[in-house]
Formats: structure tokens, sequence, C-alpha cells
């Protein structure tokens, strides 16, 4: 993997979703995104919960292909379906989400860390009389 | 949408220092190079000298290069020292600044006495990301991706 000082320089391959890391997982959601119309079905579904007949309404494409789409791209993992009433919704696969989240969530984890002994040190060097005219 | 998933997708920390709520909130603010982890967590090509927080209502934030290049994250939403300051974080997925992309990171800093101050924070609106959320799960899960810069931050942090 290419880096530039340090940093690792991501692929396309590194973005592609899917449940299990293995090449034949990435092969299935390179495919199921490999088609114009599943992809945007994705990405409408990724936006917010959307049932098949949401789907229909917003793409030129009929309720059963809609639904096979939306077969799809669940056997990739990437969308989950959840019966509500009558009506299936779909939506993002819950553990990208929770990723995504957890991604969020340890780097402030980390920012504040370092921001707390920033803050105290700051605070310290401004109480003690003898520092406190080098401040800034 | 429902309770429960506006609430999946809002991160919220707390974290209580000891400092006077303005030094929490300038050290936030105005010294944000100080403790950003920008060895690693930067947009720019070149290495990370400085994160700026412009201190007015449209403010940037951005960060700047060593070789003095700047390189966008977002901008000043809200503007209240030394109590609150809301930012819009703009990058994206793929970690590039995108104008239509949104996440509010709203901060508020809470005086507990005049040496204590609890640092609320609320990162907002996950669902931006949309499409991206779910393709930067693999990313976020394996060893040479996100997973791994955050356990270089831990180690940092715990120094």
């Amino acid at each position: 993997m290419q880096s530039v000082k340090g940093k690792r320089m991501l692929s396309v391959i590194d973005y592609l979703p899917m449940k299990t890391p293995d090449i034949a997982g990435r092969a299935r959601a390179f495919a199921a995104l490999g088609d114009a119309t599943r992809l945007q079905v994705f990405q409408l579904v990724s936006r917010r919960p959307l049932s098949v007949a949401d789907i229909a309404g917003q793409l030129p494409v009929s309720r059963p292909a809609v639904s096979q789409h939306l077969r799809v791209l669940a056997d990739a993992g990437l969308v989950t379906c959840e019966s509500l009433g009558t009506r299936n919704i779909y939506r993002p696969d819950s553990d990208a989400l929770a990723s995504l989240r957890g991604f969020v969530d340890s780097l402030w984890d980390v920012g504040l860390a370092r921001f707390r002994i920033e803050a105290e040190a700051v605070a310290r060097e401004r109480a003690a009389p003898r520092t406190r005219k080098e401040r800034r | 949408m429902n309770a429960r998933t506006d609430a999946d997708l809002t991160v919220r920390k707390s974290v209580t220092v000891h400092a006077p709520q303005a030094v929490a909130f300038e050290v936030f603010t105005a010294r944000m190079a100080s403790w950003w982890p920008m060895a690693s967590d930067h947009v720019g090509l070149s290495e990370c000298a400085d994160v700026v927080v412009e201190p007015r209502v449209g403010g940037r934030w951005f960060e700047r290069g060593v070789d003095g290049v700047e390189s966008p994250w977002g901008e000043v939403l809200a503007w209240q020292p030394p109590g609150r300051v809301l930012l819009a974080w703009r990058l994206n997925a793929q970690w590039r600044f995108d104008p239509a992309f949104l996440n509010e990171i709203e901060i508020r800093f809470v005086a507990v006495d005049a040496a204590t101050t609890r640092v609320e924070l609320e990162h907002r609106g996950l669902e931006a990301f949309g499409a991206q959320a779910a393709q930067m799960r693999d990313v976020l899960g394996s060893a040479n991706g996100w997973g791994g810069m955050l356990d270089q931050y831990a180690a940092v942090a715990a120094r």
C-alpha cells in the first residue's frame, strides 16, 4: 500500500463494505455495487431507511426490480431489512454504522484525553506565579 | 427517522478537566494544534504544522501544512466563548473536504467551579456519511486502517 509521509493511502478496495474481510466477500460487494441502478438504490437507502415503494418512487424502476436489487445488496452484507407492519424497511447494515460511530467515538476519546492533558498543563502554568508572565 | 436511529448517529462525550472554563475554551479552540493528533489525523499531503479555528462565526477551521498550504476542514457555526462553540466538519469518508457534506460538532464548556470545567462534546449527523458509512466499515475494522491509527493515538494519549 502506498503512503505519503507515513500516511497510508486508501484504495478503492479498502472502502468496499462487506461482512467478511475475505477476497470472496470483496468480490461479492464489488459485484453488488457494479450495477448503476443498484448503486443508486444503495445510496438512497444509505441516506435514510426506506421501503421498496419509497425507492421505486424515486427511481425509474419497478417495485419487483427494486426488491431484486435489495436482495442482492442484502446478500452482499450492504443493507438489512426490517419488517414494520406490512412493509419491509431497508437500511444500511447496522454493523457498518456501528463501526462508523465507533470510529468517531474513539477519535474523540483520544482527542479529549489529549485536550485534558493540555488544558490542565496550561491551567497549572497560569496558576504558578513563577511562570505567569511567560504565558503566550 | 426514529429516536433510536438518531441516537445511534450521534456521538456524545464528556470530560472533566482541572482548568477554568476560559482556559478550557481557549485550549480547545485557539490551541487546537496542541492536542489534536496531527501526526496521523490530517488531510493535507505535507506534514501538518497547525490546526486553526478562526475565532468568529463563519471563521474557517483548517489545517496548515509545514509547506504553508492550508486545507479546509469546515467552519465555525456558533461562537460563544467561553461556554459554547459549534463547528461544521466537512471532511467526508474519504477524508476529503466537501462543502456539501456536514457533520456538526458542538462543544459546551460547563464551569463546575472556578478551577474545574466539564466539557461536553456532541458529534452529530453521522448519517451524512450516507453510502460512505457502510463503505467505511472495512477501513475502520482493518488493522492497517483507522483502527491501527487509533491505537497510535491511544499510545500517545496515554504517555
